[in-house]
């Protein structure tokens, strides 16, 4: 319990904050804690998860990527014409086509980002306005409604009838989540590139000179969040039973801003999956909560602006992230 | 030569090329590029982008980012937009938009500082702080106006938005002013080059008792200003207020800075080369509109256009490398 605190003192304010939120919430509307609204969250937010351990990866290895969530849309659009070609596919042939498809644009980004010394924002923003513009100009901003039968199912992996008479019930995307966050999670913590990561994000120039390879690492980190762009891509398709090259523009931001919160540093070298988690977590459980309460849908994003901003102005009063200025040369 | 090019900086002259070639290169392929009608357009679509450029601009240079110019812009506008509205609507007298504006700038000023006070004395990453400020005023913005269009604004408003003076479209000449402004306040004034020392190394500018926490509220501050000054423009050329307007914008700003040379990391940029690679952006977007093309296809080109000159940028940092060595 120590080491935790000491080794993770964002996540566990975090923690902390989101234990109180949800106390309050819980006394304020009966209906809060309860199994359905629990794993309505859960299924809601999967895919926010699933793009925020992608993301942290990248974060870890010093860099951002702003591109995902319109890399999403692109891969969402480019499967339905694969699946039209192959004549239909499955469940297995569409997380291969997703998640390849997905890593070749992050591939794209570390590609720039590693051959011409750009900074990830300005390639990723570059890459932004590039794959949003083509996909709008070449879909023309049309909806695909015409997704294959296993893709658009619902898939209910577990339920429970609840003696209200409602059904608690896990959808496929939670698996995915879990399975994408265990993987993220084994990934950064057990292996030894993960530890590279965590020391290239840290300080890229001591990292080279200690002979971790650059080149892989940022493939690794953008073809991890490519990966993880392309597989969220399928979920929320899965989940809407649409595509629509627009729906994703802005997630990203939204993505980010649970990242950072969930004690992932801009400027590399820290962050933790159960920090994404937590950081997705309190942002919908706040969104949740005043849904519940009757509170106008106009007003949410205003509490929750309010609430980040107020959690990021208590949890970063150090000034280790402002005074100590890192210059990227490489 | 080597005058002219201390002078202005090798990056001008390099965005300057740039224009000259979309220029010709659209002027050849687009037979009504070439014409008084086309630069009028431009004339009248850059300041819009360029002030929220220049918002974006200021930030950037001290090492930060501000995410929240396009929302900041809309609650300025939306101020504006209440005070006419509560005073008479489309007869509301000319002091009420005098005090609507005052009223616009302040709020524009507060959103800033408030980002700026935030950023300076707990030390939160500028994105994550101007991320939550944005996500805020965008939620203040549809709570205030349940996500409709507001307008109905007095005719005087028109020659703000539309209007020539000497052939010169207002906005453009507002845009000029507030880019005078800018340039004027980062290379004569204390604040200016403070701003430039923090990007630089925070630490140093710390020590070198520059007032650093004072002078980042400061930049925020006058940042939000600028959006106000974009908001009200806004709400003048398109004669009605909606939250969310203009937030393709965003992105399109910091692609502009960086494409100006700006340094991403902060500590160098100058405000003439961000204008020029402005017109550029504009010339390339106005151009493939003739061709044909919508704004989508212009979204890419400016990305891939990006690319493009950080790449050449990378090819011309190789050359003298390869000579000595």
């Amino acid at each position: 319990m120590r080491s935790f605190l000491r080794n993770y003192p964002t996540e566990a304010k975090l923690l902390a904050v989101l234990v109180v939120i949800c106390a309050a919430l819980s006394s304020a509307s009966p209906s809060f804690l309860t199994l359905v609204n629990f794993t309505d969250l859960l299924n809601n937010n999967a895919v926010n998860v699933i793009w925020a351990v992608g993301l942290v990866v990248v974060l870890i290895a010093g860099g951002i990527d702003i591109s995902f969530a319109v890399a999403a849309s692109v891969v969402q659009y480019l499967c339905v014409f694969v699946f039209g070609w192959i004549g239909g596919g499955n469940w297995a042939i569409g997380f291969v086509v997703a998640g390849a498809l997905g890593i070749s644009l992050g591939l794209i980004n570390a590609f720039l980002i590693h051959q011409f010394r750009i900074i990830s924002i300005v390639v990723t923003i570059a890459t932004f306005n590039a794959f949003f513009g083509l996909l709008m100009f070449f879909s023309s901003g049309r909806f695909l409604y015409n997704l294959p039968g296993w893709w658009s199912d619902r898939l209910i992996l577990w339920e429970y009838e609840t003696s209200g008479g409602t059904w608690a019930e896990i959808r496929l995307p939670v698996v995915v989540m879990v399975v994408a966050m265990f993987a993220t999670w084994a990934l950064i913590r057990h292996t030894t590139t993960g530890r590279q990561l965590y020391a290239f994000g840290d300080n890229p120039e001591g990292a080279r000179r200690a002979g971790i390879n650059i080149a892989l690492m940022q493939a690794i980190a953008f073809g991890w969040m490519g990966l993880m762009a392309g597989i969220g891509g399928l979920m929320q398709s899965h989940i809407t039973r649409e595509v629509v090259p627009n729906a994703l523009y802005g997630r990203e931001l939204e993505v980010l801003a649970a990242v950072v919160l969930g004690g992932a540093r801009l400027g590399g070298g820290r962050g933790s999956v159960l920090g994404c988690f937590l950081g997705v977590a309190l942002i919908a459980v706040t969104q949740n909560g005043l849904n519940l309460m009757g509170v106008s849908p106009y007003a949410f994003k205003m509490v929750v602006g309010l609430t980040i901003l107020i959690a990021i102005s208590m949890s970063n009063l150090d000034f280790s992230a402002m005074t100590a200025p890192k210059r990227r040369d490489l | 030569m080597t005058r002219l090019r201390n002078a202005l900086g090798g990056e001008v002259l390099g965005l300057i090329g740039f224009l000259i070639l979309v220029v010709i290169l659209f002027g050849l392929t687009a037979p009504r590029f070439l014409t008084a009608a086309n630069f009028g357009s431009i004339a009248f679509q850059l300041p819009e982008l360029g002030l929220l450029t220049l918002a974006m601009l200021i930030p950037i240079i001290s090492g930060g980012l501000n995410l929240a110019i396009v929302f900041t812009a809309n609650i300025a506008g939306l101020t504006l937009a209440w005070v006419l509205n509560t005073h008479g609507g489309v007869d509301a007298g000319v002091e009420w938009f005098v005090v609507g504006s005052l009223g616009a700038l302040i709020v524009g000023a507060l959103a800033g500082m408030v980002m700026g006070l935030v950023i300076a004395y707990t030390g939160a990453h500028p994105i994550l702080v101007s991320l939550a400020m944005m996500i805020f005023l965008r939620g203040l913005g549809e709570f205030l106006t349940k996500g409709g269009d507001i307008s109905g604004f007095p005719d005087y408003l028109r020659p703000l938005g539309h209007g020539l003076i000497l052939g010169i479209p207002v906005p453009l000449i507002l845009f000029a002013v507030a880019a005078f402004v800018w340039h004027i306040l980062l290379t004569r004034t204390r604040h200016g080059f403070a701003a430039t020392m923090i990007g630089s190394n925070i630490r140093a500018a710390a020590y070198s008792g520059i007032h650093t926490k004072r002078t980042l509220t400061l930049i925020y501050t006058l940042s939000g200003l600028m959006c106000a000054v974009a908001g009200i423009l806004m709400v003048a050329r398109f004669n009605s207020v909606r939250v969310g307007h203009g937030e393709a914008l965003l992105l399109v700003t910091v692609l502009a800075c960086f494409l100006g040379g700006v340094d991403p990391f902060g500590g160098f940029g100058r405000v003439v080369p961000v204008v020029i690679a402005l017109i550029v952006l504009q010339a390339l977007s106005s151009g493939l509109n003739l061709l044909g093309a919508n704004q989508h296809l212009s979204t890419a080109v400016w990305g891939l256009f990006l690319i493009g000159v950080m790449v050449l940028r990378w090819v011309a940092a190789q050359i003298p490398k390869r000579r000595k060595g």
